[in-house]
């Protein structure tokens, strides 16, 4: 019976109303934390920082953000990787523009001009919805990917049109740069990441979380008790579309340091968000995290195995890489449509019981 | 004058790209109207069919009629097998779902077909005319593609089919009743599923119709899958559900593209191809919210 | 019923030569009533009769062609919905609309969204007032919830309650607006006796205790007849009569028309 809850009485609304209201959810997150902050940094090398670690990191944020929208406001877009573009070029611009900058502001602020494009590219949702709203935002996906490439504003009238990241510091520590230790980019982006879940959590369990989640659910009868679809949906793009600026901040400033857009931002990179949070689990925080770490670690264990296991050479490797994904995630899609998040859930259920399964 | 001849050469040059817009919207309608999947795989069933198409032809040394009905035998497999494994377990499911689920089909398809066919890129050359049409030269002094030409016909010709198929068939009239209402499919007496693997078929020739004619124009290649993309703006234009509004939006997207291509293009530093027909899509639809041909829906309660 | 007329007031509502179409359909033709203070209004007709429209044109949700409404002496044309909501205006509706995904708690809470007042910074930190706001609104919400009578499917996913439970869920939800105007739309369709019983309990104690106005659609004469303090008779979009239940069962007009058939 390791997920008791008989004996923990919930004696206020408040008791009631915490994050975690089970003790040993509470257990598990501050062991989940403890490794993370302090366990894995002294381990973590190149290739699991800039591998794994950042990768994870980054594309939850990101997944964390397309789920507000999607799964808690139910507008489906496929603008992901153009608002991450976003991102990243404002980050560049402000670090290059105002050299002096702190880091963390600069990121904030590419976040805040991300929402800004976000809600910019959300007004059609006031006027059509579904599959219609998420083909309308292949507009926002394209156009954003052609200004980044055709003007040379953006990027510096560097002849390459890639943008490179300076070196930045943070209290004394260098996180961007070729010479940034891996343990400081790690943490730097983990306490993004940590505050961002919390601020997430905090937003869905509230007041705009029930808005946004009655404008999913049955938009008219929301209006009908008072919630206003423009406010809500458009509340729902900015905030989506400020974690996903973010996200893609910190994907060029501290993963990659260097980024091209049609290369890193391109639509590939939209269904892959869009992936993580279905297969995490739509409207679920948890289930960001999940699908994020699922689908940053599938392809890297598929690859090793195919390349390292069986020898089979790179170029195959890729074609066998993209079918298994397909069917991996068509399986995944039948066997459990409600996503990894659902999976734990039910887990969870079976330990309250184990030992005894009745 | 010689403006004017240029105007013309590109609207008909538009006109032509966008028939095969309406081309690769008809499959998704068809797809969408039967069963309320929005198919993403559309555009790399193109891809697939035109590979096979392709490695039949090289590899096996088919002449290119047996290479074709051989595809379109390859695509009803597939479509059967679309059904078979995937969905048949995903009736219940929501659209976003399904919607998942084709987006990894599309990534099975394309690599299966570069396993089977290599991801080079191929002629496909089943000997459709190329060149100028002298014909339009002489009489019209206008440049245009034979090829051009003989996609826009058989475009023409396949909507009729479909047209006649949907209309006059007991088949065809079953898929319209399925896509009303499920039950009534079932009272003309063939399964859901036999009527999804139809219309997955169906989608898979018009696929490779499309596959064929993009193929002989620009070779067999990845970018292939990519002019999904640039159709879906149809859909948004006629609406998921509207044959009709497959066709017109396909031709107005595909010469409102070329036009904006030459004249508004040049001035932003050109390749809003990518774009631009969504802008004019949703422009459109800030004008009228119900697409081209739907009607104005009062939602009720 | 004259326990009810006592405390009856002046008109809340006033319905003005309201018509409204749809395309060939005119399901509103001219039609005028008023809604008073504290009264329990039903409104009947056979199927098609133009109810559920009216509700909708009261709620803002259609704008009708001619007419006005006149709420709290204040006269409109059209408006919106969640403004309507904001004046204390509150509905149910014929096909239960919940919000599917959510819990029958959060159902409920999302009725009191617009009275919360906390902005986005304590939202973020879930801390202050945005906290002491949530505390205090599930109090309300508790009370509620233990009014109808739901304690026990409080975190059940509304989706998986049946058709009688989630019909009570969205009185609860309404309820939870403090609304000065309850509109409900079949509230007891499809329930067996016993469970009209309970929902006619239900929205008498509401009348009573909060002394909320209620208009009520409802098919069951029976129940029409014991727990209203006026009727209004809609047929094909027009008004046949308006008046107590005893002279509305006595209008000839009514009878002929409505009574007289068989209805759903
Ligand atoms: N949104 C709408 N679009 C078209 N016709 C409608 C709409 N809403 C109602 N109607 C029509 O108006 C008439 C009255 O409908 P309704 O108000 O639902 O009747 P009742 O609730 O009395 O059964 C019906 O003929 C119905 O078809
Ligand atoms: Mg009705």
């Amino acid at each position: 019976m390791l997920y008791r809850e008989a004996g923990q009485f919930k004696t206020s609304y408040e008791a009631d109303q915490a994050v975690f209201p089970i003790r040993q959810d509470r257990w598990v997150i501050a062991v989940v934390l403890i490794v993370a902050l302090a366990a894995v940094p002294l381990v973590i090398e190149d290739y699991w920082t800039n591998a794994v670690m950042l990768p994870f990191l980054v594309y939850a944020l990101a997944a964390l953000g397309l789920n507000i929208l999607v799964g808690y406001c139910g507008q489906i877009s496929l603008g992901t990787g153009g608002f991450m573009a976003v991102g990243a070029f404002a980050a560049f611009k402000l670090t290059t523009m105002f050299p002096g900058m702190n880091l963390i502001a600069v990121l904030l602020l590419s976040g805040l001009v991300t929402a800004g494009v976000g809600v910019v590219f959300g007004l059609p949702s006031l006027r059509i919805k579904g599959f219609y709203l998420a083909v309308a935002t292949l507009a926002a996906q394209f156009f954003l990917v052609w200004l980044f490439n055709k003007v040379e504003w953006f990027y510096n009238y560097n002849a390459t049109g890639q943008i490179t990241m300076p070196p930045r510091e943070i209290f004394g520590f260098l996180v961007t740069g070729p010479a940034a230790k891996p343990a400081v980019k790690y943490l730097f982006a983990l306490s993004f990441v940590i505050v961002f879940a919390v601020v997430a959590k905090n937003l869905v369990r509230g007041r705009i979380g029930r808005m946004w989640m009655s404008i999913r659910d049955m938009d008219i009868a929301a209006e009908l008790i008072g919630v206003r679809p423009l406010h809500s949906k458009l509340s729902a793009f900015a905030v989506s579309s400020f974690y996903i600026g973010v996200a893609g901040g910190l994907l060029f400033t501290v993963w990659l340091g260097a980024a091209e857009v049609t290369e890193a931002f391109g639509i590939d990179k939209s269904f892959l968000v869009l992936f993580m949070v279905i297969i995490g689990g739509l409207g679920s925080v948890l289930g960001s995290f999940l699908g994020a770490g699922f689908l940053v670690l599938m392809p890297i264990l598929l690859k090793n195995f195919m390349v390292g296991g069986l020898g089979i050479s790179p170029v195959v490797a890729k074609h066998v890489e993209i079918t298994t994904m397909g069917v991996l995630i068509i399986l995944f899609l039948i066997v459990e449509p409600h996503g990894l998040a659902r999976l734990w859930q039910i887990t969870k259920e079976k330990l309250r019981l184990w030992p005894f399964p009745y | 004058m010689g403006d004017f001849t240029f105007f013309l050469e590109t609207t008909i040059s538009g006109l032509m790209t966008g028939v095969m817009y309406s081309l690769v919207a008809l499959g998704f309608v068809l797809i969408f109207k039967a069963s309320g999947i929005f198919n993403f795989a559309q555009g790399v069933m193109c891809l697939f069919a035109a590979l096979t198409l392709v490695g039949l032809m090289e590899k096996f040394g088919l002449p290119a009629w047996l290479a074709i009905i051989a595809t379109i035998g390859v695509m009803i497999v597939l479509a059967w097998l679309i059904e078979r494994f995937v969905l048949q377990y995903m009736v219940s499911q929501s659209p976003i779902i399904l919607f998942m689920a084709t987006i990894g089909l599309a990534y099975v398809l394309e690599g299966v077909g570069d396993l089977m066919w290599g991801s080079d890129v191929k002629l496909l050359d089943i000997g459709l005319p190329q060149g100028a049409s002298d014909w339009m030269l002489d009489n019209f002094n206008i440049y245009v593609e034979k090829l051009e030409l003989v996609a826009g016909v058989v475009a023409a010709a396949m909507v009729a089919v479909l047209a006649v198929f949907f209309q006059k068939t007991r088949i065809g009239r079953a898929l319209r009743a399925v896509a009303d209402d499920h039950q009534a499919a079932l009272s003309v007496g063939i399964s859901l599923r036999t009527i999804w693997v139809i219309v997955w078929s169906v989608a898979g020739i018009v696929a490779l119709v499309t596959g064929i004619m993009w193929g002989s124009k620009s070779g067999v290649q990845f970018s292939l899958s990519l002019i999904a993309l640039k159709a879906l703006p149809v859909l948004i234009l006629g609406g998921f559900t509207s044959i009709p509004g497959a066709i017109v939006g396909g031709l107005i997207i595909g010469v409102g593209e070329k036009w904006a291509e030459i004249y508004v293009g040049s001035l932003v530093g050109g390749a809003i191809e990518n774009w631009f027909a969504y802008v004019l899509a949703l422009m459109f639809l800030l004008v009228r919210p119900q697409g081209l041909f739907g009607e104005k829906i009062i939602e009720r309660v | 019923m004259t326990e009810h007329s006592k405390k009856i007031g002046d008109p809340l509502l006033k319905v003005d030569n309201i018509s409204l179409g749809f395309g060939g359909v005119q399901a509103l033709s001219n039609i005028s009533f008023e809604i008073r203070e504290h009264e329990i209004l039903a409104i009947i007709g056979p199927n098609g009769a133009g109810k559920t429209s009216m509700l909708n044109v009261i709620n803002g949700f259609y704008h009708p062609q001619q007419g006005t409404i006149t709420f709290r002496g204040e006269v409109r044309r059209a408006m919106r919905p969640y403004i309507a909501a904001r004046q204390g205006i509150a509905r149910t509706f014929q096909n239960v609309a919940l919000f599917k995904g959510m819990s029958t708690l959060d159902n409920i809470m999302t009725g009191r969204n617009l009275r919360m007042q906390s902005n986005f910074f304590w939202q973020i930190l879930h801390y202050g007032p945005a906290r002491r706001e949530e505390i205090e609104h599930r109090r309300r919400v508790e009370e509620i919830i233990d009014f109808l009578e739901i304690q026990a499917i409080r975190r059940v996913p509304v989706g998986k309650l049946p058709y009688g439970l989630q019909k009570r869920v969205e009185l609860a939800r309404a309820l939870a607006m403090e609304p000065e105007l309850l509109l409900l739309d079949e509230p007891m369709a499809g329930m067996n006796v016993e469970e009209k019983e309970d929902m006619s309990r239900f929205i008498l104690d509401v009348n009573e205790q909060f002394g909320t106005t209620i208009a009520l659609i409802e098919h069951d004469m029976g129940v029409v007849m014991d727990i209203s303090d006026r009727v209004v008779v809609l047929d094909y979009g027009r008004k046949l009569a308006d008046g107590t239940p005893d002279e509305v069962r006595g209008n000839q007009g009514v009878i002929d028309a409505y009574l007289g058939v068989p209805h759903e």
